[in-house]
């Protein structure tokens, strides 16, 4: 696996210069070079609600600082629990905390929460609907670290558990909203977390974040593109790029994967003469693109449909931009895919 | 510090006697259970219930009760006749025990059952959630004590010692753990089907304050849990309990495979007969 978008030369060592892969575009960086973000959202406005919130304490399993839960941490430290690496204790303790009446935000990687302490937070937690709140940070294909740390199945995996609220956040707007909202819902919620430097995109959109809602972020009368997570910050890029080829491009987006907000999704679907793409940062099984075709199926809408997801198969590692690139989500990717379409 | 209500003008010894006869006749109801585990348990759940444990009957979810965290959720029998006997469940519910509609299912689960603070069933969760709760309490300012049971086979669980070394981490003198090793799990003898001794020595060096004790000698467990309440040391506390499947019916002690007991139609009155017969020797 070699990278292009990202290789730089190495000249000191002269004749042979060998190509190397910056770092931090291999391990997370989600923001395009020179695109506007917001340092660690979720941390943020954790710390903030946490003020006038003395129920809300922060949990996680040695992952502090790399889920922005260290400003919390910081803010409030009487009311940091560092589990140590164990998820299956910080889900069962999360859940004892949640018995005593506290609304624990507990904390770790995507991938650990959804393979490797999967049957804790089913029976811990969204068995008995306790107000445990799951952040869990690299979702998707956000690492290039390989398939140890790409959560490509964590929406398929918690949108089949019984009474789990799931959350997919588009940028660090949707992000910090979303936080004061998992605490106003009653059970268990999974959100999928953005964090580090976070693209800001929907503050252009007059957004804001509503649990369950579906948002129109811009018309479009040629494709409806209906997405969740980092993919509505790619549909938005492609709509804008879209305009020189003169298709109009409806984007729709979805940051609550469970429950789906049906009554927005069969409406804009059903508005005839577009094409309906889900584009999403999860494998094609099991998360939003098959939860819309079965809506749709279901509900005997039938629009020409297409789903831009990830492979069926174990990714490779390398730098996020060349493997987005090879799997097809990348603004570009995503652009040329819809036009082959049309 | 003794706030239970029923007060103590019957003895340990009796209770236990009643816990095993409620068992005994839920398992009758479905002709089959885990009957030797509830008999081997008996003992301990009588001075969990009528001596060392803070609660009101009739209100389970009393803030200042203490929590008793069933672990191992195939032992819900056991704990079902010991809340029948403590008054938090009635009696009249014993005969529905397994039954569609019953709020006594044949697992554990907290939905169902004044009384039962988790849903079991998955092995290794409770310490963990002992944990969680002890965090909880203590944020709270609260003086209630979490007793968790768990057995000796749920110390195959990986996640049963990262609840271990959490407690003594965070100093966890309000959590009581009970194991019981009756040396039987699913597939044979504990023991053998992974070696977890010496098991005192280990939970010691995990930080804990350990006692072991004959789990079926209802004053050594009496004494035990007073031990563990009074410990002066910021640390968890374990109580390994050493107990015999079938305790107290002397044919189902008797019996090999142990884990999963069937007995015949005729058998019920007989151990019911055998456990009275123990009962005033």
């Amino acid at each position: 696996m070699t990278s292009t978008s990202t290789t730089n030369v190495d000249t000191k060592e002269g004749a042979s210069p060998k190509p190397r892969l910056k770092t931090s575009a291999m391990i997370a960086s989600i923001a395009s070079e020179g695109q506007r973000t917001k340092p660690a959202p979720f941390g943020h406005a954790l710390a903030e609600l946490a003020e006038s919130r003395p129920e809300i304490v922060g949990m996680t399993a040695d992952l502090g600082k790399y889920t922005d839960l260290h400003v919390f941490a910081k803010a409030h430290p009487d009311r940091y629990y560092q589990m140590g690496m164990a998820e299956q204790l910080l889900m069962g303790a999360a859940a004892g905390m949640a018995h005593e009446g506290f609304v624990p935000f507990a904390t770790t990687y995507a991938v650990f929460a959804s393979r490797r302490a999967y049957d804790f937070i089913h029976q811990t937690i969204a068995e008995e609907n306790l107000n445990v709140k799951l952040a869990c940070a690299l979702p998707g294909l956000t690492s290039g670290y390989g398939p140890s740390h790409q959560a490509a199945e964590d929406l398929a995996l918690f949108r089949a558990m019984p009474n789990m609220t799931v959350l997919d956040p588009c940028d660090a707007l949707d992000t910090e909203q979303m936080v004061p909202a998992m605490v106003a819902h009653q059970g268990p919620v999974y959100m999928r977390l953005l964090r580090g430097h976070v693209p800001l995109v929907l503050d252009e959109y007059g957004y804001r974040f509503e649990l369950g809602k579906a948002k129109m972020l811009r018309d479009g009368t040629d494709v409806l593109v209906i997405s969740s997570g980092i993919m509505t910050m790619r549909a938005l890029e492609v709509a804008k790029s879209l305009e020189a080829d003169k298709v109009d491009v409806a984007v729709l987006h979805v940051p609550t994967i469970k429950p789906l907000d049906a009554e927005t999704i069969l409406r804009e679907a059903a508005r005839t003469g577009r094409m309906v793409v889900v584009a999403e940062n999860h494998s094609v099984i099991g998360g939003l693109g098959e939860a819309i075709a079965g809506l749709l199926l279901r509900s005997g809408v039938a629009p020409k449909f297409r789903h831009i997801g990830l492979p069926d198969e174990f990714l490779l590692a390398g730098a996020l931009p060349t493997l987005h690139d090879r799997y097809g989500i990348s603004a570009e990717a995503v652009s040329a895919s819809i036009k082959g379409w049309l | 510090m003794q706030t239970n209500p029923l007060g103590h003008n019957v003895d340990l010894a009796e209770r236990a006697y009643r816990i095993r006869r409620n068992a005994l006749l839920m398992g009758e109801v479905q002709g089959q259970g885990y009957i030797g585990q509830a008999l081997d348990i008996a003992d301990v759940l009588a001075t969990a219930y009528f001596h060392a444990m803070s609660y009101r009957p009739e209100d389970p979810e009393w803030e200042g009760r203490d929590r008793f965290l069933l672990s191992n959720g195939h032992y819900a029998i056991a704990l079902y006749a010991a809340l029948i006997e403590a008054g938090i469940v009635p009696e009249e519910e014993l005969e529905t025990y397994g039954s569609d509609g019953s709020r006594l299912p044949m697992s554990g689960m907290a939905a169902y059952t004044p009384g039962m603070e988790m849903s079991g069933g998955s092995l290794g969760l409770g310490l963990s959630i002992g944990v969680g709760m002890c965090l909880g309490l203590k944020r709270k300012g609260s003086s209630s004590r979490v007793y968790t049971l768990f057995s000796d086979g749920e110390l195959d669980e990986g996640s049963v010692w990262e609840a271990i070394m959490s407690a003594a981490h965070w100093k966890l003198d309000n959590l009581i753990g009970i194991i019981d090793v009756n040396n039987q799990q699913a597939d044979g003898p504990s023991t053998q089907v992974m070696a977890f001794e010496p098991l005192v020595d280990k939970l010691e060096a995990f930080g804990w304050f350990v006692q072991r004790v004959d789990g079926n000698d209802i004053e050594a467990v009496r004494a035990a849990f007073d031990a563990a309440r009074d410990h002066a040391e910021p640390k968890p506390r374990m109580i390994v309990c050493d107990t015999r499947m079938g305790r107290g019916v002397p044919f189902l002690e008797a019996r090999e495979k142990n884990h999963f007991i069937r007995v015949d139609e005729h058998e019920w009155q007989m151990a019911l007969e055998a456990l009275e017969a123990g009962r005033t020797a």
